[in-house]
């Protein structure tokens, strides 16, 4: 038996499989070595990288929450200059697309981030966070106004001729409305969801639990809101999607491929699992083979209401 | 590496502290003393994450049954704090929990001659039990501080003692050793020729650590952190690194770069 075909593409970008690493979660790549082929999975998405260096948020940064985990690490990040100077240049001998997380501590920012990937021939594409909810001067302006986000969507398309997803944030009160805004203003892909604003408390010593106090909440807690929204935003946009949200399992990532994502993203999965990636790209390609399904692209937005 | 291993023994040897025993590769053997494991307690979503345990012993032992080979074995030693070793504490021989270890920069042993110092404070004495037998094994001359609030927290002194460690106990209520903190004990018996590796709270770690500076003696500190991932991802475990500021940040993953760091890497203000 031939065995199925799992390549996808997002906004040109050609990958084999629909297994994307999510940001913030697998680091620069090169930690998770030895524990994954890196050339097993469809795409790797760098950690989210700001024009300095930043030093993120104070400890306590993570608390686990049933189903879950918070977070506030604060895009702690080396820089785009030192990511380009030593983290890419190990990525390149990597035949595995990579695909640069980037945000702006102002608009400006975002355009000159942007600007120095573009030539970079070892990016693959940028996902632009305009939805990291841990950064008050940041992000989560941009991500939860569509006028705004537009401003940095189409800034950002300004600067890079390389293929541009754009991250949403969940934290909306409709998240169609920022996809159609972000579309309209030149985005190729849009990927969803971020994580969830949330906050944990410590009864007995009556204070938050995060030095940040609030932090964004990733996991399968978060999986049904993440896949309604995909299937809402899937209905409305036409640009290809990437599903993100709790997925720890392919048959958890084949329920967002049916809701419409072309590709997924496995995020919290390999703080428990660093083969998390792999495993699930395996798992969903037994799946077909085992119900004869030929493509993963005959599964994408093939849910039956 | 990542592996299924079984429970071979899980005893509660103080009130609130078990000391676990699981099979291991022999890959394990490998290891070095401050290095750590991460543990899943259950194949399910709740607890989610895995939970870092110090290697309190790796070894052999030759099982009972006729026909095998020796077999590798690490052990932990872990004080119930929450849901996660709550659950642990239940498990038995023959219950299976999936690892990922050897984790991180164990310590490093240093010259030879030189006086090695242990200075342990509660919990913090389990990856020390691992040093003194790769030190002792070494020949060198082993002498370990252990303090923690009243006795049950003077975890495993025998096995130390068994090792040939001279050993000095303190508890803050006296039911134990010397009433005081070992912080105070450690001071009295502080000189040259000494290198200390600490293991314990913050704050135990941190007096060691400027007295140690204060004397000239190195000091090797083995620090504590929630973390998720245990490979240097999620940046939850980070400390600051001695000339961390907020515009040249220097943060260090306790789970990478440490546990075991050189008590003069820290920032400790």
């Amino acid at each position: 038996m031939t065995r199925p075909d799992m390549s996808v593409e997002i906004a040109g970008i050609k990958m084999r499989n629909p297994v994307m690493t999510a940001s913030g979660t697998f680091g620069y790549g090169a930690e998770f070595v030895g524990y994954l082929d890196l050339e097993s999975i469809g795409a790797m998405v760098s950690k989210g990288l700001s024009l300095k260096p930043k030093a993120g948020n104070p400890t306590p940064r993570i608390v686990e929450t049933p189903g879950g985990m918070l977070n506030a690490i604060g895009l702690q990040n080396v820089g785009v200059d030192a990511f380009i100077n030593q983290k890419l240049p190990y990525l390149k001998d990597v035949d595995t697309p990579v695909i640069v997380n980037l945000y702006g501590n102002t608009l400006e920012e975002y355009g000159e981030v942007a600007a120095r990937l573009d030539g970079q021939p070892g990016v693959a594409g940028i996902e632009v966070n305009i939805s990291c909810p841990n950064v008050m001067q940041g992000g989560i302006v941009f991500g939860t106004d569509p006028q705004a986000a537009q401003e940095v969507v189409r800034l950002v398309r300004n600067n890079t001729s390389k293929p541009m997803i754009v991250k949403l944030s969940p934290n909306v009160t409709d998240v169609v409305l920022m996809a159609k805004a972000c579309a309209d203003a030149g985005a190729d892909a849009l990927s969803l969801i971020n994580t969830l604003t949330g906050m944990a408390i410590d009864l007995d010593k009556r204070r938050p639990v995060l030095a940040n106090v609030t932090g964004g909440l990733s996991g399968p807690a978060i999986k049904p809101v993440a896949l309604r929204m995909v299937w809402q935003v899937a209905k409305a946009v036409k640009l290809p999607l990437i599903g993100i949200g709790g997925i720890m399992n392919a048959r958890d990532a084949l329920e967002f491929i049916l809701a419409g994502a072309t590709a997924i993203q496995v995020g919290t999965a390999s703080f428990l699992d660093p083969g998390a990636a792999q495993q699930i790209a395996r798992g969903m390609e037994a799946y077909l083979a085992e119900k004869g399904i030929p493509s993963i692209a005959s599964m994408i937005g093939a849910l039956e209401v | 590496m990542q592996f299924k291993s079984m429970v071979l023994s899980n005893v509660e040897v103080s009130p609130g502290y078990f000391r676990m025993r699981m099979t291991a590769p022999q890959e394990l053997l490998e290891s070095s003393p401050g290095q750590f494991l991460m543990l899943k307690v259950v194949d399910a979503i709740d607890p989610l994450l895995r939970r870092p345990f110090g290697l309190f012993d790796v070894g052999t032992f030759a099982p009972e049954y006729a026909g095998c080979g020796t077999q590798c074995y690490t052990e932990i030693l872990y004080k119930v704090v929450g849901k996660g070793t709550k659950m642990l504490s239940a498990l038995h021989h023959g219950d299976l929990v999936d690892l990922l270890t050897p984790l991180g920069k164990g310590f490093a042993a240093g010259p030879a001659g030189e006086e090695k110092v242990l200075v342990g404070g509660g919990i913090g004495l389990a990856p020390l039990y691992y040093l003194a037998k790769d030190l002792v094994m070494k020949g060198e001359k082993v002498r370990l501080f252990a303090g923690g609030r009243n006795r049950d927290d003077i975890l495993c002194i025998t096995e130390f003692e068994r090792l040939g460690v001279e050993t000095y106990v303190s508890t803050d209520d006296g039911t134990l050793g010397e009433r005081g903190l070992v912080t105070q004990v450690l001071e009295q018996h502080l000189g040259s020729g000494m290198r200390i590796f600490a293991c314990g709270p913050t704050p135990m770690l941190k007096a060691v650590a400027l007295m140690a500076q204060s004397h000239g003696v190195p000091c090797q500190v083995s620090m504590e952190a929630g973390m998720a991932c245990g490979v240097g991802a999620c940046l939850g475990c980070v400390l600051k690194g001695a000339n961390h500021t907020d515009e040249t940040p220097d943060y260090r993953c306790v789970c990478k770069d440490g546990p075991v760091f050189d008590s003069f890497e820290l920032q400790w203000s």
